[in-house]
């Protein structure tokens, strides 16, 4: 590396910003505030997965000191709406979801009864002296159980257990026929609780004076929470201002306007007193949405060759017992990407959807991605195993080639460029293959059981809008801009909503770069809507790909019209002016300069000597929206180890190699991924929120639901590949999902060629010990 | 019940409710807000302090409990506006993400850094089996630990 000027701040491994204030105890959760006056509101649950709700006597709770207010779902249907939901879609069966429950409950963890008190401590007491009457009715917790005639009903109205139903791709049935080989197989990606460190929370504060609600949010979409709680208040959405303080993680499980938040608001203003929700661990497990649930029974057509000819899933998706925001979209998503990386001339889904008595579902880091990773991926290795054909070269004869995009796909998704190919070769290279293999043969040799996987996946990340679409519309543009005070400030108000990602090093190290200055001289203003008047939020891989791009249009326009300025002070014409370390100068004279600072003054000082048609000020906002997703892709590669004699499984050693397209920061590009990698691995090992046929949950707090420890996981090889994609000006491609959408199969491919030589087919997630000992058991028997 | 303690090495004295949880009242009666909950059966480690010296989880303590100790919070780690060095160090290694657990991670890795001035990634990883990170893969925060402890042993 050069001495001199500090490196370019695009594609450097620069500490971020975010963190001193966090890593000594100064950042600003939910949870953190207090405001003079603040009730604390705590929810009773229902115990039971269906009952009927026959009276519920709360006298005892309403006469407790301090004890502002006892409610139940009927007395809030009077001043309440039903909850916001995916109920809008044409063809849908919607189920009313109301804040508390209304006459029935539906699943362990229903509201039933809310209390306000003046105390966190009392209001528990409250709860604890609330009395509810319920007649227990038949539940069903499966999904395939809940499709049979005669399963108990959940929603009478609806008259159906079924969500929707929907078919997704090409006619398959021809060419299956005429396959040469059909593999069939049945996989199971299991439900999952996000588990964010910080659990869900709000607080919430109404503004008598000038009539305005405040509502801190641990969210991941302050705008569209605006939007949403306005329309379930009924409340001007001018004067409703959210804000996203710091958020202890997200995942896609906090961009639901979900039932406790909505109530916070709600009696906030019914009470004229701030109100604070704070979750605790175990009504997360039991609230917060769970995740995945997918299960598809699979056909898959194969010639002679080897090659894919057709592909058909049965997938039957559990939607809980209700929908949350976009909980209908997983499903979609699984089959329009259910080829992954593959030319599959032919391929359909058909989705049936369900709703069983448990946690309604909806999107975890890998939404409906990591789904159909994990079943292509697995599909993969099953035919492999019954073609005999070693998994990468199956691989290889299939994957889509780099002169083939952009590539449709039977199921509508455009991979929009792409290198395939140099992912595996590099990943295949770094973990040494070959030399694996002769490894596992000479260990097997002496018995021990080692295992092999990889996975060759490709998703998508930074969705575009739906034109016309209904229900919960999460549009695809992002906006940021970008200023310059007069004072020299430069700002960048970004309408994404970072929360552990990096995004605020990110942007300043974007705009830092258009404008030739430090990164640490930009500030980023984020998360509260009255500061960004509007956004999205941060979800699906989008902050960078979608919001960066955005940034890096505002900070090119805003130096455009710096350089027009510049030029006019240095009296040269602007194609003479160069930037350097936030100072213009004349190419031709470099002694006449003149700083960002004063081009940026004289923008407000002087506008009767501006360039003629130029405004005054120097500000740029843009707004982006990418034409089509991004493609992502990579392949991973693992060894693990399983000891036969109690079912443990160790990764030994673990490869990770993905596309970025264009790494604005690789530091945090790498953990971005090892945060992923470790989610999968945990669903691919320990992971699974379980119910009794009864619809009791089996997992409901850390004791009983494991998420990796530090010593649950190996050291991860990452490495990151460049292949600009073509839908947006960075050529970003995002990395926030990769770790979860490869590394369940990667892992399972890896445990199920361990067992392979012992004669276990499949096994479905997660791989704990037990499961994995019995399998060796019955397959010894 | 009146207890009083020292935390960050001022005095306090305070009227307390028996049952009052000790991360509860450093979070709400003294508004030292980097003490974080993040489980309710004990197993996260967001909550700990230091206790007389040794790392604890604050959310497993009664007030009343702390009663003439010494309390250390994140927050009283390194004078106000600088960073420990394992603090620095975690910025370095990019070791968090969100930053929830962070607070509660760097308390039991400074108890790590007074008893053994060389852990190795086993070492670092089995101190460590208390918390729980959902964002990290904590692959940086055992790398930042081991950065930190060297540079701390080589007086740095
Ligand atoms: S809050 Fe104390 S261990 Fe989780
Ligand atoms: S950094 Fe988010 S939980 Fe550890």
């Amino acid at each position: 590396m050069s001495a001199g000027p500090p490196a370019a701040p695009v594609g450097a491994r620069l500490p971020r910003l975010e963190d001193p204030r966090l890593v000594s105890g100064r950042g600003c959760f939910v949870d953190d505030l207090q405001l003079p006056g603040m009730l604390h509101l705590d929810i009773l649950r229902s115990p039971h997965a269906h009952a009927r709700i026959h009276a519920i006597d709360a006298a005892a709770a309403r006469a407790l000191p301090g004890v502002a207010a006892v409610y139940t779902g009927t007395g809030l249907a009077q001043f309440l709406r039903v909850l916001p939901s995916a109920g809008g879609m044409e063809g849908f069966n919607a189920p009313e979801h109301h804040a508390l429950a209304i006459e029935r409950v539906r699943f362990v963890g229903e509201g039933v009864a809310a209390v306000l008190a003046t105390d966190r401590y009392v209001a528990r007491d409250a709860r604890e002296l609330i009395r509810v009457s319920y007649e227990v009715l038949p539940a069903v917790a499966d999904p395939e159980a809940a499709l049979a005639p005669d399963a108990p009903l959940l929603h009478e109205a609806l008259g159906t257990n079924r969500a929707f139903e929907m078919r997704i791709g090409s006619d398959v049935r021809e060419a299956l026929e005429r396959a040469a080989h059909v593999v069939r197989g049945r996989f199971v990606n299991q439900r999952i609780v996000p588990n964010t460190m910080e659990t869900r929370g709000a607080v919430a504060h109404f503004e008598p004076w000038d009539e305005r609600l405040t509502v801190w949010l641990s969210t991941q979409a302050p705008h569209l929470m605006r939007r949403e709680f306005a329309r379930f208040l009924a409340f001007p959405e001018h004067r409703l201002r959210v804000i996203a303080p710091d958020v202890g993680g997200a995942f896609g499980a906090k961009n639901n306007p979900y039932a406790e938040e909505l109530l916070a608001a709600a009696l906030a203003l019914k009470h004229r007193a701030p109100v604070k929700w704070i979750e605790e661990r175990q009504e997360h497990m039991l609230v917060t949405s769970h995740a995945r649930a997918q299960t598809v029974e699979l056909h898959a057509g194969v010639r002679e060759d080897g090659t894919l000819l057709a592909l058909h899933y049965r997938l039957v998706a559990d939607m809980g017992a209700y929908y949350h925001a976009i909980t209908h979209i997983g499903p979609m998503m699984t089959a329009a990407l259910m080829t992954g990386a593959y030319r599959i001339p032919y391929a359909a889904t058909d989705i049936v959807s369900v709703f069983t008595n448990t946690t309604p579902t909806d999107p975890y880091r890998g939404f409906g991605r990591a789904e159909a990773a994990y079943f292509i991926e697995r599909t993969m290795d099953l035919i492999a195993r019954e073609l005999g054909l070693d998994a990468v070269e199956l691989r290889r004869r299939n994957l889509i080639r780099r002169d083939e995009f952009p590539f449709a796909t039977p199921t509508g998704h455009v991979h929009e460029s792409g290198d395939f190919q140099l992912c595996l070769e590099r990943a295949l290279e770094r973990f040494d293959y070959e030399g694996a293999r002769r490894e596992q043969a000479r260990l097997r040799a002496t018995g021990r059981c080692i295992g092999i996987g990889l996975t060759t996946h490709a998703w998508r990340a930074g969705f575009p809008s739906v034109p016309g679409g209904k229900g919960y519309v999460i549009s695809g543009w992002e906006k940021t801009s970008v200023s310059i005070d007069p004072g020299g400030t430069v700002r960048a108000v970004i309408g994404t909503s970072p929360h552990g990602q990096g995004i605020v090093t990110t942007t300043a190290q974007i705009v830092a770069g258009e404008l030739r200055i430090a990164p640490r001289d930009v500030r980023i203003i984020h998360g509260d809507t009255d500061a960004v008047t509007q956004g999205n939020g941060t979800m699906g891989s989008r902050s960078l790909v979608v919001g960066g791009s955005a940034t890096l249009l505002a900070a090119r326009q805003l130096r455009d019209k710096a350089v027009r300025l510049a030029a006019h002070l240095l009296r040269v014409p602007a194609e003479r002016v160069t930037l350097e370390a936030g100072v213009f100068s004349d190419c031709g004279d470099p002694a006449r300069r003149v700083t960002l600072a004063a081009v940026a003054a004289h923008a407000f000082a002087g506008p009767q000597d501006l360039p003629e048609g130029l405004e005054p000020g120097l500000e740029a906002t843009a707004f982006f929206e990418a034409p089509n997703f991004t493609s992502c892709f990579g392949t991973h590669a693992c060894v693990v180890e399983v000891e036969p004699q109690t079912g443990e499984v160790r990764i030994l050693r673990y490869v990770a190699v993905d596309d970025i397209g264009r790494a604005i920061n690789p530091m945090i590009v790498e953990g971005q991924l090892h945060g992923g990698l470790a989610q999968g691995i945990g669903q691919a090992l320990m992971e699974e929120a379980s119910y009794d046929a009864a619809g009791q949950p089996l997992a409901a707090s850390f004791l009983d639901y494991a998420t990796p420890r530090a010593t649950d996981l190996p050291r991860f090889e990452v490495e990151l590949t460049e292949t600009p994609s073509t839908v947006n000006p960075l050529g970003a491609r995002g990395i926030g999902e990769a770790g979860t959408v490869a590394a369940p199969p990667a892992v399972v491919n890896a445990v199920l060629d361990a067992l392979a030589p012992l004669g276990v087919r499949h096994l479905d997630m997660p791989l704990t010990p037990h499961k994995v000992w019995r399998a060796i058991r019955e397959a010894d028997a | 019940m009146k207890i009083s303690l020292h935390v960050n090495s001022r005095p306090v004295e305070a009227e307390v409710e028996p049952r009052l949880l000790l991360v509860h009242f450093l979070r709400e009666r003294l508004r030292l807000t980097g003490t974080h909950i993040g489980c309710d059966t004990s197993q996260c480690g967001a909550c700990t302090v230091h206790l007389d010296g040794c790392a604890v989880k604050s959310c497993t303590l009664l007030a009343v409990q702390a009663d003439g100790c010494e309390v250390i919070t994140i927050e009283g780690l390194a004078p106000e506006g600088t960073l420990h060095p394992l603090q620095a160090a975690f910025q370095e290694h990019h070791a968090l993400q969100c930053g929830f657990c962070t607070p509660g991670i760097v308390m039991v890795a400074h108890g790590l850094l007074g008893r053994d001035s060389a852990p190795g990634e086993a070492e670092i990883r089995a101190a460590l089996e208390g918390n729980r990170c959902r964002c990290t893969g904590y692959q940086n925060i055992v790398d930042a630990i081991r950065c930190a402890c060297e540079r701390v042993r080589e007086g740095t």
